[in-house]
């Protein structure tokens, strides 16, 4: 199968691999996927304290489609406001990297593991609030 | 010599065609083109002779005779044609197939078929290390039992069955015994006699022959019948019709009189190039595991999982690289390779595991060049992902409820 041009960029050259603290009261993290179907992504955000996704950090484990999601949506999230990240639609993560239609699961992974980490951020911060 | 990129290491599905084998394919694919059904002039006698110099060259690599020897397109279409020959023939003697679950396609889907119209199918389990045993075979088969197909190699792990064991307790049962040697056949010690076989599929471009042309062989002492699929001419003794394939019957035989001659020396050389190739990744890789049985296994077979590594993904970080994944990433299903589920392999390590399939071209040079470029690739990736990252810092990944997707 031949792989667009867009996701070989991102997995040759993929943008902000890496972890942030999980313990960081504004570190949201997301962990989605599971080893035994092959995919599994790590995304973290960094938000400001006005709600600003600041910093963003991926690893993934899954095929090249499933890399470059990720690598993709860390660019993209970056300066967005939380409520902003949660509509980046699987369907634009697969429109902008042409995946095909065998491939449209790593993008709804991707857009899954912005939910979770936001989710994440929030309950930190309910958890903050409450204390 | 500069490497030529990128590097075939994929012989298991399918092996360059032997320049010598090409040079005696040539005149049959230009000046002597004749239908070797042809009687009555000199065209149809030569292409004949051809045909029956294949004929022999086939069966005495397998210790046959040319007259059991049946030409077809491949060995999915000689696997077609054994299991639902004798299911058809032996139908008033029993309706009960054994084979295992690691087999190929050509011969499961197969009997899924046969299941259709009322047959009994066991599909054995295979232990971890890939091996079907006799014992198994044996507790397996019952009066009604008609047929055992099994592989002499598969085309996965490279796990090599014990055939010559498996053919002694068919035979005593008096069932029929089918092998679909098209992976082990010219690669390891194999005979007609000794597995006591009474069908063996085996296919050209497997062993450096050209593709669409295959063979069954057939026993005639005591006979064998099968059941034809493809009526017409009446052409391979009424057993297969349709106008032979002369040019690739000429390279298929050329191709097992060259395997015949060369098979102790190149299993000798193949192995030290395996041997190499695993050691030089593993002396510089941890959590690297073999997938099946290394001591009964195809010389030039190397199935590794490299944890942590998904093998889509690390398939496309070794693009001068041809070789494959049990991942399948590209399937709809996400299922991993059924052959190593089968031999008991987790999901996970599943995703992450890479067939080498080393060949009579791949050179010395060839195998270091792999080994370095396979070490620093899975290295990146593994700093890339998660699990490992995971793995590192003490986590067991299996204490995790990881949501199934």
């Amino acid at each position: 199968m031949a792989y667009s041009e867009k996701v070989i960029d991102h997995y040759e050259n993929p943008r902000n691999v890496g972890s942030m603290d999980k313990s960081d009261p504004n570190v949201g993290t997301g962990l989605v996927g599971a080893p035994a179907c092959g995919d599994v992504m790590k995304l973290q955000l960094k938000v400001s304290d006005d709600g600003i996704i600041q910093d963003a950090k991926f690893k993934t484990f899954g095929c090249g489609s499933a890399i470059a999601s990720s690598s993709l949506v860390t660019e993209w999230v970056k300066g967005m406001t939380v409520d902003q990240a949660l509509e980046v639609k699987n369907t634009r993560i697969a429109e902008e990297l042409n995946l095909p239609p065998v491939k449209i699961h790593c993008s709804v992974l991707a857009e899954d593991a912005i939910k979770a980490a936001i989710a994440d951020y929030k309950a930190k911060r309910v958890k903050a609030a409450t204390q | 010599m500069a490497l030529k990129l990128p590097i075939f290491m994929d012989n298991h599905s399918t092996t360059p065609l032997d320049p010598r084998v090409l040079e005696k394919m040539m005149p049959y694919l230009t000046s002597e083109f004749g239908n070797a059904a042809s009687r009555n002039h000199s065209f149809g006698w030569h292409a004949e002779e051809a045909a029956e110099k294949g004929r022999e060259q086939v069966a005495k690599l397998i210790g046959a005779s040319a007259k059991e020897v049946v030409w077809t397109s491949g060995a999915t279409e000689s696997d077609n044609l054994a299991i639902k020959g004798v299911a058809e023939f032996y139908a008033d003697k029993g309706n009960h197939i054994i084979t295992a679950q690691t087999e190929h396609k050509a011969v499961l889907d197969t009997c899924k078929r046969l299941e259709k119209h009322g047959y009994e199918v066991t599909y054995l389990p295979v232990a971890t290390d890939g091996i079907v045993s006799a014992e198994q075979v044996a507790a397996a088969m019952t009066p009604k039992t008609i047929l055992v197909s099994l592989m002499l190699a598969n085309n996965e792990v490279g796990v090599v069955h014990p055939v010559n064991e498996i053919g002694k307790v068919v035979k005593e049962k008096g069932a029929i015994f089918h092998i679909d040697a098209s992976q082990g056949v010219g690669k390891v010690p194999f005979d007609v006699t000794s597995a006591r076989a009474d069908l063996v599929s085996m296919s050209g471009h497997k062993m450096y022959g050209p593709k669409g042309i295959g063979a069954l062989y057939v026993r005639r002492k005591p006979r064998v019948r099968i059941a034809p699929m493809i009526d017409g001419g009446g052409h391979e003794r009424g057993m297969r019709s349709g106008t032979l394939n002369v040019p690739g019957i000429v390279g298929m035989g050329a191709a097992c009189e060259i395997a015949g001659e060369e098979r102790e020396a190149e299993a000798v050389r193949l192995i030290g190039l395996r041997t190499r190739l695993h050691q030089r990744i593993t002396s510089r890789l941890p959590e690297v595991f073999v997938n099946g049985s290394m001591e009964h296994r195809l010389p030039g077979n190397l199935n590794l999982s490299f944890a942590y590594v998904e093998g889509e993904g690390l398939l496309m970080a070794l693009k001068d690289l041809a070789v494959s994944s049990g991942s399948a990433c590209t399937s709809a299903s996400l299922e991993p390779s059924y052959v190593l589920r089968a031999l008991g392999i987790g999901e996970e390590l599943a995703h992450t595991s890479i067939r080498f399939g080393i060949g009579r071209f791949n050179t010395e040079e060839e195998i270091d060049f792999v080994a370095d470029l396979v070490v620093e690739k899975v290295t990146r990736l593994r700093e890339l992902s998660p699990l490992w990252e995971m793995a590192q810092e003490g986590i067991d990944l299996k204490s995790i409820e990881w949501a199934a997707h």
